[in-house]
């Protein structure tokens, strides 16, 4: 027998052994003992963030000001003893790599949930990934309906007003306010464009809309859409667009000389971030409507405003406060409301029956839906404007829901901030 | 014994048949070893080296170049896809048909490779350089202008069955995966390894090197180039179908040029000489990004900075390894080790 053939079958017959001593284990049938991501003094949890590509703008500042308002309960002792880790990693808002970076967060980070994963496109990837590995979804950062689908999806829980919600407000404000104008509509090619126009048709009718266009992120070319727009002498345009691409879209209306009245979703709304991408284009905003569910950051006589102020002074001060910062603030002041509603023995499902038991209040204008059998967001939002460089709230905040309920005022007070700005304990 | 092994020799099939079952065993413990995010990374390889061992029977062994195998893996993606959900749709589910679905992409790779095939068989260099390059930008694009079928950049979710029962409750998801996948690779390498081993093998790597000489001695160039091109694109459809399983999604984000150019990059870091380079590219693709981050964590960035670095620094290390590679071993990581080896080899005492 010469020596290839020996080594051969040596290495063979520790294969066969090697392998009869793995069928037998039996950690295929064992389930986990412990929670994953929880220990006596931690938790970690984890999301996924544009931190850099075509959607970074505005929202790679979500998740570090998240991460501020945690550094801050940590400083005042956690959660229930429990110091809160906070992993954000970058997708560049390409769902491939969402793939991977919940994979790293859940399988390897051992994360305890997913807070906030941004992205319609990006997390609806994940979906199933996170069901199956029973990872409560928190909060997600998009208002795309299909977060509210409790059968399917037991522990993936929306946080923005969902687009067809905001469609509806948006397109009342039109029917109320621009009665006889010519409506057309633009918005992105996936369920946030979709979604958005199925609310405003819902109220101004289906043929109500005179022009629908729709753009991808991958061409930052708009002119032939707005274009189009222009020449079906559109009045009003509503947008359903990622902030870089409702300034792509004014600023290419105003370069084909095109002065319509915009109205803008709220994720694509927020002054500051606009006038940031814009520079010297800025002017182009005035008169430009928006709608909005969270306190104005430009608003230091709002209570909540002014107290997250003083936390991202402290932890976050190198970053800008804008729209994105106080949303970042109000999803990490949400997660703790929901840990401390979850109690001192942290567990998955303990978490996920405390979001469900809902009642949450906070610095959100609109109220949250959360039940047994509804997981979308908040339910409404505040009409805003922009006049002379400023973005202030009008009118009355409205309330509705994604199917063809009506549009109402909704006229419950927000609670005042605690005065550490911390939830209190159930 | 003897016998056995002259029956090895003479048998080209056989011994590789012996080397994809020890291969596959030696994986098979591996995949019970790892943790699921290991495994998850093992599959994510394994997917990949369908697709760079394609490249590198395409690049390496026929000479012609292709800068759109990302798209080619689109392709298998979204059929496999498509199949998937239509299937799911009709009731029929299960692990049965997860063959059958990546057969069709296979198919369906194999047809879109034939024609740019055709194509690529009537340019050289630069053009036919271009022709790919087009490919690779114009199926991304073809997902946004028929958006009914392909669902534009939110793409589509892909209906994949949790690993069957009767492995138990609790198993877990990324060995199953990983089990997939690595079939499907180690399919492919046996296939192809038989392949650069028979008569068309080395016609191919005749067409490489020398056109007229390869028509003078019978060679059919262009149908030559043509099988080469429809092989290699068999083979990234399959990939790209394993890569739509383990993503249970397909996005015109996930298979840009980007990912053409990585595969490119990483076929010519790996070696592209031999079927063994292809795998290190895989492995490659999957490590650097990983090691990049991790490595970013060692060092205490400001956070503004660690933000601009999170996304861009796997791309710079890429370029940069293909660059300190190409000058320190031209034959890449392959290259570079059978050169150890043969060192290693003349400096030890003859036994």
């Amino acid at each position: 027998m010469n020596a290839l053939t020996r080594r051969g079958l040596s290495l063979a017959t520790a294969a066969v052994l090697l392998t009869a001593v793995a069928a037998c284990s039996e950690d295929a049938n064992t389930p986990p003992a412990e929670v994953p991501g929880v220990t006596a003094g931690e938790i970690v949890v984890g999301t996924h963030m544009p931190l850099t590509g075509p959607a970074a703008a505005g929202y790679s500042e979500i998740a570090p000001a998240s991460k501020a308002y945690f550094d801050y309960v940590n400083a005042n002792g956690g959660v229930h003893g429990r110091k809160i880790t906070y992993k954000f990693m970058d997708d560049g808002y390409n769902p491939a790599n969402t793939q991977t970076v919940v994979r790293k967060l859940v399988l390897e980070d051992k994360v305890f949930a997913v807070l906030n994963g941004l992205g319609t496109p990006t997390h609806t990837g994940v979906l199933d990934f996170l069901k199956t590995n029973r990872v409560p979804d928190l909060f997600v950062a998009s208002g795309s309906r299909s977060w509210n689908q409790p059968d399917k999806y037991p522990g993936t829980f929306g946080f923005n007003t969902d687009y067809t919600v905001e469609g509806k407000i948006l397109a009342t404000h039109i029917k109320a306010t621009y009665t006889g104008k010519k409506v057309c509509f633009m918005g992105q090619d996936d369920d946030f464009g979709r979604d958005s126009l199925v609310g405003v048709e819902q109220v101004l009718g289906a043929g109500a809309v005179v022009a629908k266009e729709k753009y991808v992120t991958s061409n930052q070319n708009v002119a032939p859409q707005i274009g189009a727009l222009k020449a079906a002498g559109c009045e009003v345009v509503v947008l359903a667009t990622v902030p870089g691409f409702t300034a792509l879209s004014m600023g290419t209306a105003a370069r084909l000389g095109f002065k319509p009245q915009w109205v803008v979703s709220n994720v694509g709304s927020d002054y500051l971030t606009l006038s940031k991408v814009l520079g010297e284009g800025k002017v182009l905003l005035e008169g430009m409507v928006g709608i909005s569910n969270l306190p104005s950051p430009v608003d230091m006589s709002d209570p909540w405003t002014a107290a997250f102020k003083k936390i991202h002074d402290q932890y976050n001060g190198s970053a800008p406060f804008n729209g994105n910062t106080v949303y970042g603030m109000s999803v990490a002041y949400l997660f703790v409301q929901s840990l401390q509603a979850a109690g001192k023995d942290l567990t998955r499902e303990g978490l996920i029956a405390a979001v469900e038991k809902g009642g949450f209040k906070g610095p959100g204008l609109a109220p949250f839906r959360y039940s047994k059998d509804n997981h979308s967001g908040m339910g409404g939002g505040k009409l805003t404007k922009v006049t002379a460089g400023n973005q202030e709230f009008f009118g009355p905040v409205y309330e509705t829901d994604s199917a063809a309920g009506p549009v109402n005022e909704f006229k419950e007070e927000r609670p005042a901030p605690p005065t550490n700005t911390i939830p209190a304990a159930a | 014994m003897n016998m056995v092994k002259g029956f090895l020799d003479r048998s080209t099939l056989l011994r590789h048949l012996v080397f994809a079952v020890l291969a596959g065993v030696v994986l098979f413990l591996l995949t019970q070893q790892l943790d699921p995010f290991r495994n998850f990374q093992l599959a994510t390889v394994a997917a990949y080296l369908c697709a760079t061992a394609g490249l590198t029977l395409l690049v390496g062994m026929n000479g012609q170049l292709s800068l759109g195998h990302g798209a080619l893996m689109a392709v298998g993606a979204y059929t496999v896809a498509l199949s998937q959900n239509a299937l799911a749709d009709r009731g029929i589910t299960g692990n049965q048909v997860l063959p059958l679905s990546l057969a069709l992409g296979v198919l369906v790779t194999m047809v879109a490779g034939a024609v740019i095939g055709l194509a690529a068989a009537r340019l050289r260099g630069p053009y036919l350089a271009g022709v790919t390059l087009a490919v690779a930008v114009a199926v991304p694009a073809a997902t946004v202008t028929f958006d009914e079928i392909f669902n534009s950049e939110q793409g589509l979710s892909v209906a994949v069955e949790p690993p069957p029962l009767s492995l138990g409750l609790y198993f877990p998801n990324e060995r199953w995966q990983a089990w997939v996948a690595l079939t499907g690779a180690l399919l492919t390498m046996l296939l192809l390894a038989n392949l650069v081993r028979s008569r068309v093998g080395r016609n191919l790597r005749a067409v490489r090197d020398d056109e007229v000489a390869a028509r003078l001695s019978g060679i059919h160039v262009g149908r030559t180039q043509v099988l080469a091109f429809v092989v290699s694109a068999a083979s990234a459809g399959l990939g790209g179908g394993l890569m739509a399983l383990l993503a249970q999604s397909v996005s015109p984000g996930a298979f840009s040029l980007t990912l053409s150019l990585f595969l490119l990059m990483a076929v010519v870091i790996g070696g592209l000489g031999s079927l063994s380079g292809a795998v290190w590219g895989a492995v490659l693709l999957v490590a650097l990004p990983d090691l990049t981050h991790d490595s970013a964590q060692w060092v205490s960035l400001s956070p503004a900075v660690a933000q601009r670095l999170e996304g861009n620094l796997p791309l710079a290390v890429f370029g940069l390894t293909l660059i300190v590679v190409m000058i320190a071993a031209p034959g890449g990581v392959q290259g570079l080790l059978r050169r150890i080896g043969a060192r290693v080899r003349r400096r030890a005492p003859a036994r």
